[in-house]
């Protein structure tokens, strides 16, 4: 365009495009209603239908055309470009939000009722399990879909092991992270040399495997009708009214009221906690070599062994830190629900889990904390529209790769300061 | 292997399917020398790199690679398929099995050999800095104890890799992008930042697959000077493969010729350029012309 003023044509022109399928789309729905066996019609619906329809498109093709509106356009589609490096000095003004993010999580449980309580902590389980995942196919780029049987593998883990063991919540804790781990490096040994594709199927099995093998080993797992898992406990004081075998439940060891929420609150705690350490992991994983190897791994495998990098074993410690961490997930699940069965460990559960690694940008940590809340604890929030939440969410995900291909929040590299290079 | 040689091959060969890519080639490379490797396209330049680099099983033959104070066999540690011979020594089946398990391309580069790639391989997501500091993944602190603790000592060691690939940034001339993305970079730069990050792993024989490749004479002549300094200062042996015949005869030490799989000649610029047989091959005519 030659001058700076605003082209009134176009606006105009699209507007009136977006009349006319208006009219062509609400003309038959809206203006004709049926009377019986007879109809009439209802033109000033239809007119004012077809105005606002009209007059929405005008304006948003002015905003678009005006300066402003084309910043913002730039904005938004250069946005998901890609990764950008941060200046050395670069510091995050997500430090000043994190302080007040940790004392919402401090006095929230003084205010929440046991049902946000119970959502929270859902939302916290898939957090945990989305950073794991998040190591898997986010920093190394291997495409895992049956990431839901290490999950399973640490509910598992803290059901039988208390059946058959007598095993508590704490001693299965680091176990199952353990378990997870040894179970992720057997799968993963003789598949990580496969590419893409290949890991993908094969993981896929791996997880009905599991599915399959928890639903129809009645006798060992009970099957379909699941397992009951124990309370947690604290120092060995139990959360119930009453403590079993002669024991002191917690209220009266310290003298406070009986309040059933305890157990929960004490998940809660314990489970901030656990993620809050995995966030400060994650976080030095990435400045760490190992980090590196898995992000390089991701970028070109060829390039990697170029390096002197033994491309299984980056694989395989990606792989078995991400599956530590699902088994971790699990034993919080199984014992914030006090029962696990196999329908927990379906193929959609490990579709979520991808999606929330997805949508949250791939290798992003905030952004993996941001997309677990909003997929798992949105749908609780809004149950009046949980039948359409596979539509949603298929929505969600089409919308995701249209705009935004690469998440919802841009990745950003650490920059460095600069050193004098000193010979070798 | 004859002394003063980083690498010895003997009677080469590999194929494809029916196609034979390389045919009985054997070679030397001396220490501390620019080797040149040129021949017409489709010669079998890369094939023969992708050998001595370990990405492909040579279909016969013999790789010695003496770098580092050791000797290694390049297809031994690739992990070859089990030989009757294996099953009567319990040794040789032990070191069989390992090499089987977690032998592989990257031995061959640990024991001192790096190279460089015809059509560029970095890795383009990850900053200029983090791709030398991923090459360097053999030099720093990898314990996770120690990362995720942020101990002295691993402070100590990851302050050390960024110095040295300053170091590298500065002799390819880099410095100023040290914070860019590596896919970000010109063509030009993206070919010296694969040197500094072969160089990272600190090899003593360099491989360069068309470095000059896409650059303009100025950056030839920088190339051509970087190459110098890398044989002068750093006593790395380089080998490159390159079809820029100023670049070769200026700076090679010794020059192999490679035409359809098999070495046709071998000897100093001077010799090369005056030889009917490798005229003949890169103007293509007929062996009947040439006998
Ligand atoms: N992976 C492969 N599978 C099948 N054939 C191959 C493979 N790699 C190379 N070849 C064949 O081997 C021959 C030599 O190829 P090579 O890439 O080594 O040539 P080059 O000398 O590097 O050529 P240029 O100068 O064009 O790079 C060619 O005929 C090619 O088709
Ligand atoms: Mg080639």
């Amino acid at each position: 365009m030659a001058e700076p003023s605003l082209d009134i044509r176009q606006p105009l022109l699209d507007s009136l495009l977006a009349g006319l399928i208006a009219l062509v789309v609400f003309g038959p729905i809206v203006g004709v209603v049926l009377d019986g066996y007879s109809f009439h019609l209802e033109s000033s619906r239809v007119a004012w239908i077809v105005g606002a329809v009209m007059l929405g498109r005008f304006l948003l093709s002015l905003f678009l055309h005006s300066a402003g509106g084309r910043g913002w356009l730039q904005r938004l589609e250069g946005g998901g470009a890609g990764v950008q490096v941060l200046p050395p000095e670069h510091r995050s003004h997500l430090r000043w939000l994190l302080p007040l993010v940790l004392l919402a999580a401090v006095v929230f449980p003084f205010f929440a009722g046991k049902y946000l309580l119970t959502v929270v902590i859902l939302g916290l389980i898939y957090v945990l399990l989305g950073l794991g995942l998040n190591i898997v196919v986010g920093l190394a780029g291997l495409l895992d879909l049956g990431y839901v049987a290490f999950y399973a593998i640490g509910a598992y883990g803290l059901a039988l092991g208390y059946e058959y063991l007598g095993l508590g919540f704490w001693s299965v804790l680091p176990l199952a992270a353990l378990m997870a781990a040894l179970a992720g490096a057997l799968l993963g040994f003789p598949v990580l040399r496969m590419h893409g594709d290949y890991l993908a199927i094969v993981t896929l099995g791996f997880g009905e495997i599991i599915r399959l093998v928890l639903n129809n080993w009645l006798s060992f797992t009970g099957g379909p009708n699941g397992m009951s898992v124990p309370a947690p406990t604290f120092l060995g004081l139990e959360f119930g009214r009453r403590a079993r075998d002669g024991g002191v439940p917690f209220h009266e060891f310290f003298g406070i009221a009986y309040n059933p929420n305890l157990k929960f609150l004490f998940i809660y705690v314990v489970l901030l906690l656990t993620v809050l350490l995995v966030l400060y992991v994650k976080g030095r994983l990435v400045r760490m070599p190992i980090g590196r190897a898995w992000e390089a791994l991701r970028e070109d495998e060829i390039a990697c062994r170029a390096m002197g990098l033994n491309h299984v074993l980056v694989k395989l410690s990606a792989f078995m830190l991400g599956a530590s961490t699902a088994g971790l997930a699990g034993v919080f699940f199984a014992s914030y629900q006090g029962f696990v069965n196999p329908t927990s460990f379906t193929f959609f559960e490990s579709a979520l889990i991808l999606a929330i690694v997805v949508l949250g940008g791939m290798g992003s940590t905030l952004g993996v904390v941001l997309a677990a809340f909003m997929l798992t604890v949105a749908p609780e929030l809004l149950r009046s529209f949980a039948d359409y939440r596979v539509l949603l969410f298929g929505m969600l995900m089409v919308l995701m790769m249209i705009w935004r291909p690469r998440g919802l929040i841009r990745i950003s590299r650490r920059g460095f300061a600069r050193r004098p290079g000193v010979a070798p | 292997m004859s002394d003063g040689e980083i690498l010895r091959v003997e009677r080469l060969s590999m194929r494809f399917g029916g196609i034979r890519a390389l045919h009985d080639v054997s070679l030397g490379v001396k220490c501390h020398s620019i080797t040149a490797l040129i021949g017409p396209n489709g010669a079998g330049k890369t094939t023969l790199f992708n050998c001595l680099t370990g990405f492909y099983r040579a279909s016969g033959g013999r790789i010695l690679f003496e770098a580092r104070g050791r000797s290694t066999d390049v297809l031994q540690v690739l992990g070859g398929p089990f030989r009757a011979g294996d099953f009567l020594s319990p040794r040789r089946f032990a070191s069989r099995l390992w090499y089987k398990l977690f032998g592989g391309t990257h031995l061959v580069n640990r024991a001192g050999l790096a190279r460089t790639f015809q059509n560029i391989r970095l890795f383009r997501e990850m900053s200029v800095l983090e791709n030398l500091l991923v090459a360097q993944h053999l030099w720093v602190e990898r314990g996770l104890l120690a990362g995720i603790l942020n101990t002295r000592g691993f402070r100590r060691a990851e302050e050390q890799a960024l110095e040295h690939a300053f170091y590298w940034l500065e002799a390819v001339d880099l410095v100023d992008c040290a914070n860019r993305l590596a896919g970000e970079l010109s063509y030009g730069q993206q070919r010296r930042l694969e040197i500094a990050r072969a160089m990272c792993t600190r090899p003593q024989l360099l491989c360069l697959d068309e470095p000059a490749a896409g650059l303009n004479p100025a950056e030839t002549a920088a190339l051509s000077r970087i190459i110098r300094t890398l044989r002068d200062a750093h006593e790395v042996t380089v080998l490159l493969i390159e079809h820029d015949m100023g670049l070769v005869m200026g700076i090679s030490d010794h020059i192999l010729v490679l035409d359809h799989g098999e070495l046709i000649a071998e000897g100093p610029p001077a010799a090369i350029r005056h030889d009917p047989k490798v005229i003949a091959a890169y103007l293509g005519a007929d062996e009947e012309e040439l006998a």
